[in-house]
């Protein structure tokens, strides 16, 4: 039976207000909260759905992050995954480091499908999936809305701009999901207590041979630019003239 | 010297605006050689049309019938082919580029730089994280190829009245058959399309049912406007999931955007703060919307819409 591979990122809560450091170094995460990235969880719930339908045996979740990155795997194990690894380190990895990491991972335990988030909500970058097919030299379904198991293929529906696109891909593949995939399952604390149990094996890049050193330096965090906050009209009749003397009608 | 490929975003035979945008980014670097590409099945029409972009001096030709549907796998390694006499390779940040350009990137051995705001030379760019949060300005190297995505609301798109020359390029890539189209559904509204619209309404939660949502499509043909929504009103069913404007929808950049029942989450926001014009409407008097808003109006809106529609020319 088949293995499905899921990657977590740990990020900052979406809920978290992110704001830049006064110096400019940064974002402000010191004392904020952490969590798995929003997209992986959608990824891992689906993951979970296949194994449960009985079309994978084994989910592993994977992190590439600092020790503290074992809570999330820790919580993607209370969700249901079988076993955890973490590929430990404290600097930011880009996400052709990442692939090169999940590759590695892919070549030693051969899985079915890779299942990722289609974006971290930190880096906005939406690359990793795409780049890990690329060194894989497999197919990719990127921003997955429904994902159907027919043996050896997937018929994958995409969100794209137009509309929906379905396309079929040969397994093994890599898959993205979109925000309406799924709805993630709420933990329950026995699974937590469970989860305890559950293998964690934490490796490093260089024990995997790769070389995660940034291609790209980033000079500095900035604010965005704020609108100029504007006028309040108070009926219809001043909003028209408003439009007006805007020229926008 | 800075050599640029774009690659060519078009459907039905029909550039995309976003391509033209691209043109635009890729002319703010100083002496940039801008080239354009159009992998298709028949690259002809798509090819005249990007031939008469200001700036684009040759259109590349790269016809397959493989490339009859927009596919990563497919495309990725005829990308990866041509690029190898580029210094850069650009390409929209929409669904497309963000599908394509991270697999050719990767294929090329190199990282990406995803929605690139601003072009501070050729190899220091701008770009927004954390939803719009942050931008951060990053440094590459100039001895590798810089592959990127150009973020389409921070360009207007390149005009017409260039000349460029349009030649046919055969390169020899492995075309992979692991990845096969299906189909695509596409609705077709006849209203214009809420990427490149001038003007676009947009409602949100406030709207309380798919059936009341028709006061938006019915405003927005008023104003001759193409339709959003956010992501609540699209995650309750209530408007299409291709409408949805924001941080995971499209981030638009109109000339008027009308924002009804919106409250203005943060990722609602990243996707609107290049329009010209902010228009909200909302009974809630603390909806952060009107933090952005050029015009705010608060109240109804079940009883603003109609008055307004009717006082509108």
């Amino acid at each position: 039976m088949s293995k499905i591979l899921v990657g977590l990122k740990r990020v900052v809560d979406a809920n978290v207000r992110v704001r830049v450091k006064p110096d400019g170094t940064g974002v402000v995460t010191d004392g904020i909260k952490m969590s798995i990235n929003p997209f992986d969880e959608i990824a891992l719930e689906e993951a979970l759905r296949i194994k449960e339908k009985g079309a994978a045996s084994e989910v592993i979740v994977v992190c590439i992050g600092p020790a503290e990155a074992q809570q999330q795997l820790r919580t993607g194990l209370a969700m249901g995954a079988d076993r955890a690894i973490l590929i430990q380190t404290d600097a930011a990895v880009e996400p052709i480091a990442a692939a090169k990491v999940l590759l590695k991972l892919v070549e030693k335990e051969s899985p079915q499908i890779v299942l990722l988030g289609k974006q971290g909500i930190d880096d906005d970058n939406n690359q990793t999936g795409q780049m890990l097919a690329a060194l894989w030299n497999r197919p990719q379904a990127t921003f997955a809305s429904k994902v159907e198991l027919d043996g050896g293929t997937a018929k994958v529906t995409r969100e794209v701009d137009a509309g929906l696109e379905t396309i079929e891909v040969d397994l093994p593949a890599v898959i993205t999901s979109d925000l309406r995939l799924n709805e993630p399952r709420y933990v329950k604390l026995p699974d937590i207590m469970k989860a305890k149990k559950k293998p964690l094996d934490t490796v490093t890049a260089k024990d995997l041979g790769v070389d995660i050193s940034a291609q790209f330096k980033v000079v500095k965090f900035e604010a965005p630019a704020s609108r100029q906050k504007g006028v309040m009209v108070k009926d219809v009749a001043e909003l028209v003239a408003a439009l007006k003397q805007k020229g926008l009608i | 010297m800075t050599r640029i490929l774009i690659v060519s975003e078009h459907v039905g035979g029909k550039l995309n605006s976003s391509t033209a945008k691209c043109v635009t980014c890729a002319a703010s670097i100083q002496g940039a050689e801008i080239d354009v590409a159009v992998f298709a099945a028949d690259a002809a029409t798509v090819a005249s049309q990007a031939a008469r972009l200001q700036g684009v001096k040759r259109v590349l030709k790269v016809e397959n019938a493989a490339n009859v549907e927009p596919l990563a796998a497919v495309l990725a390694p005829q990308v990866a082919a041509v690029a190898v006499n580029y210094t850069h390779v650009f390409g929209p940040s929409t669904t497309f580029g963000k599908d394509l350009m991270p697999r050719v990137a990767a294929l090329l051995g190199v990282g990406q730089v995803s929605d690139i705001m601003a072009a501070e030379s050729a190899y220091r760019f701008r770009r927004p994280i954390y939803a719009g949060n942050a931008v951060v300005t990053i440094d590459a190297a100039p001895d590798r190829k810089l592959v990127a995505t150009v973020r389409t609301a921070s360009f207007q798109a390149a005009p017409e009245g260039g000349n460029a020359s349009i030649e046919a390029v055969s390169i020899s890539a492995d075309i992979p058959s692991h990845t096969r189209f299906v189909n695509r559904s596409a609705a077709a509204t006849g209203r214009p399309d809420l990427q490149t619209a001038a003007r676009v309404v947009s409602g949100g939660r406030a709207l309380g049912s798919a059936d009341n949502f028709r006061v938006i499509f019915s405003l927005a043909d008023k104003l001759g406007a193409g339709v959003g929504a956010s992501r609540a009103a699209v995650d309750a069913g209530y408007a299409a999931n291709d409408l949805q404007v924001g941080q995971t929808g499209k981030i638009i950049a109109p000339e008027l955007y009308v924002a009804i029942g919106i409250s203005g989450a943060i990722q609602h926001l990243t996707g609107i703060k290049d329009a010209r014009t902010i228009v909200a409407i909302n009974k809630d008097p603390e909806a952060p919307i009107f933090e952005v808003a050029d015009i705010g109006l608060v109240g109804d809106l079940f009883a603003v819409l109609p008055e307004l529609e009717n006082a509108l020319p």
